[in-house]
């Protein structure tokens, strides 16, 4: 008999050049600058520290990947950028050894448990951040001034502290060094337990000296600019969380000035632009409807900025990136698309619901052929 | 009935290692994830359950030909709750700070399921002496498997075993280990272990079975 | 052990079919007495319990007690529980009261060799970071003082809250913390205030330790509520206590 010469497949129907490698790659090219302009600020602490936590998560994804645990190659580039990340949110002074345990709980926990590249539920560098932040909170608060005269020939005293051992106290080699214990302190432990505000512009750069913050929020804005241009990276989420963020803190602020900082505070201090750009968008624990991009990235800003006015941390951003991680597939559930058809606001017959599985196709005879002949014409090429 | 003579070290040991409470049924884990804090804690809980289940079990089993099958349930919560009382106030008498970290765990003995399930599954069906030795056992298994969590939450939590200073004084301490998380932490990496072991042994008994040996 | 099944399944059906009256192997009175048998013997064994141990239990909660107002009055070698009541009159408590009468505030006072007041000890609660933070803190009536405090119970962070047992710098906020009654000893005259690390002006602060400045606040708070009920009601009968009863 002449049978429809349909073809039923599933998605992808359309194939590019762009692999996961492709785009691991030029996150990590991306993150290049970054690491550079964070050595440049710490010096040879900072260059120990990303290569000693990179390492680890290399080293504890090799292990994975050998023993079979784990889909995915070392070569695909995500453990680097787990590792990358990773050292870019620790403290530039953390000793190694927690930095070599943080990037094995981050491997091991956040991604080899869930199966490996793609099926992790939380952004694996977080996971290990919170790991060590719970395990050592007082090493995890313990910052030092950037732009210390002769940061490349010393290492910062705490890290290169014995494994299992308390790190050195740095509040002495500050001092000979003429600075008080209050430098080491985050802008926002600061703004959170001394009451003094940093001007805005001076954190927006990073560039004047002594003051305890990550790499600049301007260059990151510009490496996360370069990825969505390139479409590596969904430009939604980062502009959904910065928005959020800054719109809630703007309200806080317009309601009581005197207790709430202003909203540029909000958004260029602590790690929210890296973890808007950075971390939010991890392809694997973000939703991918358009309509649920806004809605997490949302949810992030207003989440951290949240627990920033209201919890005991000086920080929220991690803890806010993971609840909206644990949300994420919910959110994509609730915004997907309306099927091809009906309208927006024609609301769905209630017994003719699009099924988010659909169990129709694995309801079809395991002894149904596929059709040969493909009713697409270019057809994508194996 | 003279099977059982034999089989009762078989019965002793079941609990500690084929049937572990905490490794291989993953039962009563409310008090082994909460009291695990150090090795001393653990392991007083796990004698503390050792007792109950041993006098519970032996009476229970004194009492199994007399005992209507509409109201046994009832008399075996009685009968726990009843040694359980007995441990709380012999712990006070011992130690008060003990009775402090153990808190309402004591109490809630009464409600580990192992218990119960021994006595329903093994003393209501046997003479007393297999049923202690048999709950015996397991309470051993159970204070075992709470002792490796206690163990190593404390080595990593506070760098000490049974008070003991391992790491010299400037240890650095996990915090996480002695919050809650660090006991699902601590007890999915023995259960990972355990998993591991099984698996190994599987895989290198599987050519020997061909060969015809028994395993 | 072979029979108790196959009698299981004779059971079931019948018991099913005829209604629960009307089984005939456990009639309504061995019930009863079975299950007042079992009674009797847990019973038994629960009394016994109770009062083998009972001289120790006791013993041992003494002994705690003791231990905690030793620590915070070092020259205190035995104490007495009161109760200040509400309306302003001070009770003794024997061995065997616990209930304590609405408002009242229990205290211990200590005394020394000669059977001297040697301080008050009383309890506070403050609100921490994890949970409450109940404290024991000592009242020095010469200076008008807490001279010492020690935690009773607490669920801070380990390495960060727990710091207000250990810092020195933080302890020494209480050698000599000022909480003087007003003039007409009806609250205190400066109330107790935490305030940012190395900021203390007056000896009515608590300097607070920086990255836990919760958990300090909460010992802050647990002295001045604390003080703030006892003390009014306390000193006008300080006289009444000055030597062991």
């Amino acid at each position: 008999m002449t049978s429809a010469p349909i073809e039923i497949r599933s998605a992808p129907h359309v194939q590019s050049a762009k692999t996961v490698e492709t785009i691991m790659r030029n996150v990590v090219y991306s993150l290049l600058p970054i690491c550079a302009f964070y050595v440049f600020q710490y010096g040879i602490s900072a260059l120990a520290s990303i290569a000693v936590v990179t390492g680890a998560c290399l080293l504890t994804e090799r292990f994975f990947v050998r023993t079979g645990t784990q889909a995915g190659r070392l070569s695909d580039y995500s453990a680097v950028i787990t590792g990358l990340l990773l050292a870019l949110t620790l403290p530039p002074g953390f000793p190694l050894w927690m930095g070599a345990v943080a990037g094995i709980v981050a491997i091991a926990l956040g991604k080899a448990l869930f199966g490996g590249i793609g099926f992790n539920v939380f952004n694996p560098a977080l996971i290990g951040r919170a790991f060590v932040q719970a395990a050592f909170p007082t090493a995890i608060a313990t910052y030092t001034p950037s732009f210390l005269p002769g940061r490349f020939t010393e290492f910062i005293p705490s890290t290169l502290a014995w494994p299992l051992m308390i790190p050195a106290d740095a509040t002495a080699w500050l001092k000979a060094k003429n600075l008080d214990a209050l430098a080491g302190a985050t802008p926002l432990a600061k703004w959170k337990f001394d009451g003094v505000l940093v001007n805005a512009d001076e954190l927006l750069t990073s560039l004047s000296g002594n003051m305890a913050v990550g790499p600049s929020p301007l260059l990151i804005l510009l490496c996360g600019a370069y990825l969505a241009s390139r479409r590596y990276m969904d430009w939604r989420i980062p502009l959904a969380v910065l928005g959020s963020a800054a719109l809630t803190a703007w309200l806080l602020f317009a309601f009581d000035p005197a207790r709430y900082p202003n909203p540029f505070f909000m958004l260029f201090s602590g790690g929210l632009i890296l973890g808007a750009v950075y971390m939010a968008t991890d392809m694997a624990t973000s939703p991918v409807t358009p309509k649920g991009m806004w809605v997490y990235g949302a949810l992030i800003g207003l989440l951290t900025v949240v627990i920033r006015y209201y919890s005991g941390l000086p920080e929220g951003v991690m803890y806010a990136i993971l609840i909206a991680n644990a949300a994420s597939p919910l959110i994509e559930k609730i915004t997907q698309p309306v099927p091809f058809g009906r309208g927006v606001l024609d609301r769905v017959k209630k017994r003719a619901t699009y099924p988010l599985n659909p169990g129709y196709i694995s309801r079809e005879e395991a002894s149904a052929v596929t059709p040969k002949k493909r009713f697409l014409p270019n057809k994508p090429k194996k | 009935m003279n099977t059982a003579q034999y089989k009762t070290w078989d019965e002793f040991t079941e609990g500690i290692w084929r049937q572990n409470p905490v490794f291989v049924m993953v039962l009563g884990m409310c008090p082994v994830l909460a009291v695990s804090v150090s090795a001393v804690n653990a392991l007083s809980m796990g004698l503390a359950t050792m007792f109950v289940l041993v006098c519970s079990c032996g009476l229970v089993s004194l009492l199994r030909r007399m005992v209507p099958k509409e109201v046994r349930i009832a008399v075996y919560i009685v009968i726990i709750a009843t040694f359980v009382t007995a441990v709380d106030y012999a712990i006070q008498a011992i130690s008060l700070a003990l009775y402090d970290a153990l808190g309402a765990f004591i109490q809630l003995i009464v409600v580990n399921c192992i218990i119960l399930g021994r006595a329903e599954a093994h003393a209501s069906k046997n003479p007393p002496l297999p049923a202690m030795l048999n709950a015996a056992g397991m309470g051993i298994g159970f204070a075992v498997g709470l002792f490796a969590l206690g163990a190593v939450r404390e080595i990593l939590g506070a760098g000490t075993l049974f008070g003991i200073t391992l790491f010299g004084a400037s240890f650095q301490p996990w915090v996480i280990m002695v919050l809650p998380p660090g006991g699902f932490f601590v007890l999915g990496a023995w259960l990972l272990f355990f998993a591991w072991l099984e698996r190994r042994k599987l895989r290198r008994a599987a050519p020997t079975t061909e060969a015809g040996q028994h395993v | 052990m072979s029979d108790q099944p196959s009698s299981d399944k004779k059971v079931i059906p019948i018991a099913v079919a005829a209604g629960e009256a009307a089984v005939p192997e456990s009639p309504t009175g061995a019930m009863i007495r079975t299950l007042g048998l079992v009674s009797a013997i847990c019973g038994l064994i629960i009394v016994g319990a109770y009062q083998g141990t009972y001289d120790a239990v006791a013993a041992n909660k003494r002994i705690a007690t003791e231990r905690a107002v030793f620590k915070v009055l070092p020259k205190a070698k035995s104490i007495e529980e009161f109760v200040a009541q509400a309306g302003g009159g001070i009770a003794r408590v024997g061995a065997g009261d616990t209930a304590i009468a609405a408002g009242a505030v229990k205290f211990f006072a200590a005394y020394d060799d000669a059977g001297k007041l040697a301080g008050i000890a009383a309890e506070g609660v403050g609100k921490g970071y994890a949970d409450n933070v109940r404290i024991m803190f000592g009242y020095q009536p010469d200076c008008q003082c807490v001279v010492g405090i020690g935690v009773v119970a607490m669920r801070e962070t380990p390495g960060i809250g727990d710091k207000i047992i250990t810092d020195r710098e933080f302890l020494a906020n209480f050698t000599a913390l000022d909480v003087k009654l007003k003039a007409d000893l009806s609250a205190l005259a400066n109330e107790v205030k935490v305030v940012k690390r190395g900021s203390k002006t007056d000896p009515w602060q608590i300097d607070a330790i920086a990255g836990a400045t919760i958990t300090s606040r909460a010992v802050g708070k647990a002295i001045n509520d604390s003080a703030q009920a006892l003390l009014p009601r306390l000193v006008p009968k300080l006289d009444t206590l000055a030597t062991k009863s």
